[in-house]
């Protein structure tokens, strides 16, 4: 019973890693962009929303359908004015701009927020839990898990379904023959960073909620949904929902066996992945 | 009469390499017009930089004589352009149709009769039994087909053709002249690029010969000798042995 309450506890914060991974999945994949502001960017929402609840009395469904909204539009304003600019072939002028901009950004938010750890209100959301058999199993883990899964299945559909999904997928393959039918890849760049930043503002939500947020957590963030992009497959949608899973299980299995090894078990998950299979579990092909 | 697409003292090139030194071309609507020239000789970066796949200065290239050049080839698309690249160039890991609808989905506005998935398949029968196959599984024949549908439901005014026959069986390549005539019937212009000059010759109007970035050959395609055609092909030198 204890390993099989360690795995439901693993799905469960799979499901807020996933949230993670998802955008970056969406990134990599579309514009082969790492982009290593991703965390900060979860963490820069959180204080927002934070900052939103106690100055003009939000609750957390209030912060959470701000938040969302706010993220979009800064996802598409990184990838107009900095990302456009350094997308192409080469990997790395993105990865450097990121990364600069992470720093920028976590400095930027110590002086705005100090370096003080916060967290949201969730109204007793947070201790809520309900019994499934001999497991109990916390409301707001569900709820994470729920959304997750419905923002892995609805992105995926958008890819598979619709003309914007299409367009994505013909700029993916071939960027320049996407632009050769009429496609402007700068749009669909940015919507996909828009996507991207957007649903990061459901993971700022439920992270501040389960837990607390500082200016310098972003890199942990990071890590995470690195991590199980890698594992699923660099830019598959179900790939890094996956990913996240497996990452969430062997982490809460880590715990059981003893406090400190969680974290490191879900690090060396990752490494056995890589060495064994470094295009990702999902991936079709390397 | 303004002609549909022209071009004026074309320069173009990649990076510091110059590829085209000046290139004089007219295109009427319904016209099919051939380019000819040995490898290098710049065929392909004119009919990129045409696109707008390479960056020339807006009075080098003309579509009824307002100037184009140098627009990003997504607004080419708009003003009627579209090109069936050298290489296919299709989006792998999509199927037949989902290759076309994305065309379709960002065409320019259609001038006269609109192409449509349903045309395109009438055009080319297998395309419609392989809608649903990933791309990458298709011949090589089957994916030119792809790349020619794709190219014309962006509802050209001008369709631009880089090699469609490379690397086809003979057979192939009968089967995908035999269906540009269907493509004019409209008043599309097409732009052959076309390595086999007896072929470019027969399924053209007028042509254009390139050597070294320079045109040293135009005029009607029928009244044009071999020996003409050999002469600007090769160079002069050549064509005194």
């Amino acid at each position: 019973m204890h390993w099989i309450d360690g795995i439901v506890q693993g799905v469960l914060l799979g499901g807020l890693y996933a949230q993670y991974a998802l955008g970056m999945a969406l990134m990599f994949g579309v514009m082969k962009i790492v982009n290593v502001t991703h965390g900060d960017l979860v963490v820069l929402l959180a204080l927002i929303g934070i900052s939103l609840a106690n100055v003009a009395g939000l609750g957390p469904w209030a912060v959470l359908a701000t938040l969302v909204p706010i993220g979009a539009a800064l996802g598409w304003l990184l990838q107009r004015a900095l990302l456009n600019r350094v997308v192409g072939n080469d990997p790395l002028p993105s990865l450097i701009a990121t990364f600069g901009l992470s720093i920028a950004l976590q400095n930027a938010m110590l002086v705005i927020w100090s370096a003080d750890t916060r967290s949201l209100s969730g109204g007793g959301i947070q201790q809520a839990s309900i019994s499934l058999g001999p497991i109990f199993v916390g409301v707001l883990p569900l709820i994470v898990l729920i959304c997750a899964t419905l923002l892995t299945g609805g992105l995926d559909l958008t890819m598979r379904r619709t003309r914007f999904g299409r367009s994505l997928r013909a700029a993916s393959a071939d960027v320049e023959a996407a632009a050769m039918v009429g496609v402007n890849p700068r749009n669909v760049y940015a919507a996909a960073t828009a996507i991207a930043v957007g649903i990061l503002g459901f993971a700022a939500t439920f992270q501040a909620m389960r837990s607390t947020v500082a200016p310098a957590d972003g890199p942990f963030q990071l890590i995470f949904a690195f991590e199980a992009v890698i594992i699923g497959g660099l830019g598959s949608i179900w790939g890094a929902f996956a990913g996240a899973m497996i990452l969430g299980i062997s982490q809460a299995i880590g715990f059981r066996i003893s406090p400190g090894f969680g974290i490191l078990a879900g690090h060396l998950v990752f490494l056995a992945v890589l060495a064994i299979r470094p295009q990702g579990i999902f991936q079709r092909r390397a | 009469m303004t002609p549909l697409l022209s071009t004026h003292g074309l320069i173009a090139g990649y990076g510091d390499m110059r590829a085209l030194h000046g290139i004089d071309l007219t295109v009427n609507s319904g016209e099919t017009v051939a380019l000819i020239g040995a490898n290098g000789a710049g065929k392909s970066t004119l009919l990129r930089a045409i696109m707008g796949l390479l960056p020339v200065a807006p009075e080098m290239i003309r579509l009824d004589g307002q100037p184009v050049g140098g627009r990003a080839p997504h607004r080419m698309v708009r003003e009627g352009l579209a090109i069936v690249p050298e290489g296919r160039r299709l989006f792998t890991g999509m199927s037949v149709e989902e290759n076309l609808r994305v065309a379709s989905e960002h065409a320019a506005k259609p001038v006269a009769e609109p192409w449509t998935l349903e045309r395109v398949f009438a055009l080319f029968p297998i395309l419609r039994e392989k809608a649903r196959t990933p791309v990458e599984n298709l011949s090589g024949g089957q994916q030119q087909m792809v790349s020619i549908g794709r190219g014309l439901l962006a509802q050209p005014r001008i369709l631009l053709c880089d090699e469609i026959s490379l690397g086809l069986a003979p057979k192939v390549v009968r089967e995908i002249y035999a269906a540009l005539p269907e493509i004019t019937a409209n008043g599309t212009a097409l732009v052959l690029v076309e390595q086999d000059v007896g072929l470019a010759q027969r399924a053209s109007h007028r042509l254009y010969c390139l050597l070294e970035g320079r045109v040293t050959l135009h005029g009607t395609s029928g009244e044009i000798s071999r020996d003409a055609i050999s002469a600007a092909y090769f160079g002069a030198s050549h064509a005194l042995d």
